[in-house]
């Protein structure tokens, strides 16, 4: 017991030491690092003066690490610049997918004011009839979206989302430890990195992967080609470390896992603070995704939700978030003002080519085809590697029931003798 | 004993060791530095889910231990059939897993929401937390009658008491500490609930838990760990103080004794 | 006239205990109001995740019950003094937040990890610990073991010392006195330790995530995934929970029969 607390004490002791020395380090070495500070001017400041006084506020449900939230030095804090501006609060909470935001929005109670989904998602959404229309009027910086994002796909006449960002999927890599030329989608299922590689934990991005290396449409609702492709994500999963999404950030910095698949824009932002990661888009071709604000139904601030997407279609405010989450951005002043280095990185803006030949969007399955990736997914995550010994538990649980026999047994005995 | 204590406490401590490290690594330690507390208090989301949790905690544990202690009262004086009953549905929320509990409440909320006017928020939170924890009011309370002699209420009304007035001056003072423990009991647990809040908290009724599991979820900051160093120091603080307290009530007793 | 003050907590009870229950079981059965069996067998498809939930939950409570017993026997024979203070100590890890517990695993076991860190230092390593069924064994033991320290601490505290110096008086060795004696005497702790680890481990989806790497899925996971996660269906997610009820309910049965007096120790 004394030993014990003698040991702690020892710890603490240490720990104030080393904590001392590597004060006096500190001081002697002071980082500067020369940042431009970000400011906002907004065109039509009037606009945003309507709630001023009403003391509302809006609830905003977006992906965890996909707004500029100041914690860098110089950047903007877009939803604190959003409530000094109108007065609204902004109750900000994250999802980390569209399959995650689409089961809250169906099942759970709570009302938001603005969500931001991915195409295929929001084709859904239109098709259950859980979004809003837009009112345009109140969003005039739509004028400053590119003319080749106003009229999407998931969305003919952008009735119901505006461009938020956009982007590709591709590979982060460990550059130093992970040296071929032509890395393509195959080296996820590689066994000599095996336990060293991350996977998407969502149903739609992973069997897109499998789809592009059976060959299949990224669309395909042929039940067939769904099951040979949950097949081959069931393959993967002896040499997968782990499932995630924006867990990659910690994971890949640590040096944890050595290769994983991704967004490009995280990739961006992973590679500006690890210099060993390195970003490849394979040649076999990729998914091309656009997220877009929208307003869900039910929403009960419909105007100042307006007005939300409208400040966040701010010039200034799309390129604080396009230079601090690094996804590419539809906005077309925003993209002026980038740095030449990042338009040809060959990551965030790729070749008009490219994106033609190589790129598919993804598209709203039909139900069936939902509910069947659905269950092969929940499939292919709870398949065994090694199956267990599937009688053990049979056995422990009649173990359990003849043990409580024999102790009513007793009991009973034991009752008997002490009448006598 | 040490080894299981070290194995109780080595995580937090390098938890602790860690909320001081300067770079963002959780396996090497750099420098030192205070920064990432400066930046948890500035942090508005952790500040305000705490709000939030301290909030639903009261609110939740006082209308538990007022609603647990009247039920306690009235089924002690149930018949033994209707009292073995309603003592069974008590223990359900106790035995069923958190998940189940969260997920029944959730689904009952679900058919409010959408037959009347109204969303997930507080009022669910606190609904949720009121349902795990007056059972453990009332079992902390059901053993005092139990220990309690019988015949000292109608002796307090013999001797002219009022039924209610009999009550508060006889009976409550003797099942006090149940009551107290009830509530202490059901203050922690509100603290600490993650489960049930997860699937009955809106989008404005973050809990801290929830704000903890949705941090863990993303690029993880230091600031989580300057979090832990201060719960754990404030646990440190609460127990040690409670400890002194009740020694010195023994310590006075036996001096009485 | 007192039966009547009761009456809040009555309606309390049915309102948010029974007809949450009734509304899983309602869920399960019924989609759209039409009676249809489709989801609950389609549970059967989940077996494996069922077993492997229970198996991990067993192992973990079995861990916890060779931990705990003599740490809780060892407590129940310190100088008074050091009890309650040891006892805290015990205690304390509890009160922190279980997710940061967990969090704290995660830091610690991973390849790059404290504990591989150190490791390297000699030489060894880097063991795979996290993302294994190893580690969230372990999760659960960290997580659930004062659960079963203190109801086991409880009994024996209860257990009259003259009564073990009768059993060695009468001839017993010491580890007669502990099979004898402290074991039947013990049980009903026993018993509530066990439930009361068994029960939050085999439905944690919490351990499972954050140190299982999300390929090793438990039934937590299985029902958070059909309300709130990846896979939005719940119906399959209400008759997931209703058959985990029964199980519970199942091994609790089961579980009360070693219990002598029917008396569960709580906290």
């Amino acid at each position: 017991m004394k030993k014990f607390f003698a040991a702690l004490m020892s710890l603490t002791i240490f720990a104030v030491l080393l904590a001392g020395c590597a004060d006096v380090e500190i001081s002697e070495e002071v980082i500067e690092e020369e940042t431009e500070v970000q400011t906002l001017t907004v065109d039509n400041p009037e606009y945003y003066t309507r709630f001023k006084d009403d003391n509302i506020s809006i609830n905003v449900y977006n992906w965890g690490e996909y707004i500029s939230d100041g914690s860098e030095k110089g950047t903007l804090d877009v939803n604190a610049e959003f409530t000094k501006l109108t007065g609204i609060k902004v109750n900000y909470t994250t999802f980390a997918t569209n399959e995650e935001l689409y089961a809250k929005l169906k099942g759970g109670g709570s009302s938001y004011d603005i969500i931001i989904p991915s195409d295929y998602m929001i084709s859904r959404m239109i098709k259950e009839d859980m979004l809003e229309p837009l009112n345009m009027d109140n969003i005039p910086n739509f004028k400053y979206i590119m003319d080749k994002f106003t009229d999407p796909e998931y969305d003919r006449g952008s009735k119901y989302s505006v461009p938020y960002t956009w982007g590709t999927v591709g590979i982060i890599y460990d550059s130093t430890l992970i040296d071929e030329e032509n890395i393509d989608w195959d080296i996820l299922w590689n066994e000599d990195y095996a336990d060293r590689i991350l996977m998407f934990d969502n149903p739609r991005d992973a069997f897109a992967i499998a789809e592009i290396m059976l060959g299949y449409s990224l669309n395909t609702e042929n039940p067939e080609e769904l099951k040979r492709a949950a097949e081959l994500l069931k393959e993967q999963k002896k040499v997968v470390q782990a499932y995630v999404m924006d867990e990659i950030f910690d994971k890949m910095g640590a040096g944890e896992a050595l290769v994983a698949p991704y967004y490009a824009g995280d990739a961006v932002t992973l590679m500006d603070e690890y210099e060993d990661l390195a970003f490849t888009i394979p040649e076999s071709g990729t998914n091309l995704f656009v997220d877009a604000i929208c307003i869900p139904k039910g929403s009960s601030k419909k105007e100042a939700a307006e007005m939300y997407i409208n400040f966040m279609c701010e010039p200034d405010i799309a390129y604080a978030t396009t230079d601090y989450i690094g996804y590419s951005t539809p906005h077309s002043q925003a993209y002026e003002r980038l740095d030449d280095e990042i338009k040809n990185d060959g990551i965030s803006y790729l070749e008009d080519d490219y994106i033609e030949e190589k790129t598919t969007v993804f598209k709203n399955l039909s139900d069936e085809a939902n509910l069947q990736m659905q269950t092969l997914w929940t499939e292919m995550k709870s398949a065994e590697e090694e199956t267990p010994n599937k009688w053990i538990v049979p056995l422990f649980m009649i173990g359990c029931i003849i043990a409580s026999i024999a102790i009513l047994i007793r009991r009973h005995i034991r009752k008997k003798k002490d009448i006598f | 004993m040490a080894l299981v204590l070290l194995f109780l406490y080595i995580p937090i401590f390098v938890l602790i060791v860690f909320s001081f490290n300067s770079t963002k690594s959780r396996s090497v330690f750099s420098e030192f530095t205070f920064d990432w507390y400066i930046k948890l208090f500035q942090n508005e989301l952790i500040m305000k889910s705490l709000l939030n949790t301290i909030i639903v905690a009261v609110i939740a544990s006082v209308a538990a231990t007022i609603l647990g202690t009247a039920a306690a009262v009235g089924i002690n004086n149930m018949k033994k059939i209707p009292k073995g009953i309603i003592l069974n549905v008590t223990n359900l929320p106790i035995i069923n897993p958190d998940i189940i509990t969260g997920v029944s409440l959730m689904l009952l909320f679900v058919i409010f929401t959408a037959r009347m006017n109204f969303e997930f928020g507080f009022v669910t939170l606190i609904i949720a937390h009121i349902t795990f924890n007056v059972p453990y009011v009332i079992l902390s309370i059901m053993p005092k009658f139990r220990q309690m002699n019988p015949h000292l209420y109608e002796a307090a009304q013999d001797l002219g008491c009022g039924p209610v007035s009999a009550f508060f001056k006889v009976v409550l003072p003797e099942i006090m500490p149940g009551i107290v423990s009830g509530f202490l009991m059901s203050v922690t647990f509100s603290l600490d609930d993650f489960v049930v809040s997860y699937f009955t908290s809106g989008s404005t009724s973050q809990t801290l838990p929830i704000t903890i599991y949705s941090m863990t979820r993303r690029k993880v900051s230091p600031e989580i760990n300057a979090l832990s160093t201060i719960i754990f120091l404030v646990v440190v603080i609460v127990l040690v103080v409670k400890n002194v307290i009740e020694r010195k009530s023994m310590i006075k007793k036996e001096v009485k004794a | 006239m007192k039966k009547l003050i009761s009456a809040p907590y009555l309606l309390w009870a049915a309102v948010f205990i029974v007809v949450p229950l009734i509304m899983v079981a309602y869920f399960a059965f019924f989609d759209n109001g039409k009676f249809t069996l489709e989801y609950v067998s389609s549970v059967a498809q989940y077996s494996n995740i069922f077993v492997r939930s229970i198996w991990l939950a067993a192992v973990a409570t079995v861990i916890c019950l060779i931990i705990a017993y003599p740490i809780a026997f060892i407590l129940t024979r310190m100088e008074r003094s050091y009890q309650s203070t040891m006892l805290m100590l015990v205690m304390l890890p509890m009160w922190m937040n279980f997710l940061l517990r967990t969090y704290a695993w995660m830091t610690l076991l991973g390849n790059n990890g404290v504990i591989n860190n150190f490791l390297g230092f000699f030489g060894l390593g880097p063991f795979k610990m996290l993302n294994t069924s190893g580690a969230v064994v372990l999760g659960m033991v960290y997580n659930y073991l004062p659960f079963m320290i203190l109801p086991l601490y409880t009994v024996m505290e209860k257990i009259d010392v003259s009564v073990l110096e009768a059993a060695q008086d009468l001839g017993c060795n010491s580890a007669n006195t502990l099979m004898r004696v402290v074991l039947p005497l013990s049980l009903p702790g026993v018993m509530s330790g066990i439930t009361m680890v068994f029960v939050p481990a085999i439905s944690t989806f919490i351990i499972s995530r954050m140190l299982g790497g999300g390929g090793n899925l438990l039934i937590g996971d299985l029902i958070e995934m059909q309300f709130l996660g990846n896979s939005y269906n719940p119906n399959l997610g209400a008759s997931i929970a209703l058959v985990l009820m029964v199980i519970i309910l199942l091994i609790m049965t089961i579980m009360n029969q070693f219990d002598d007096d029917g008396d569960r120790v709580l906290m």
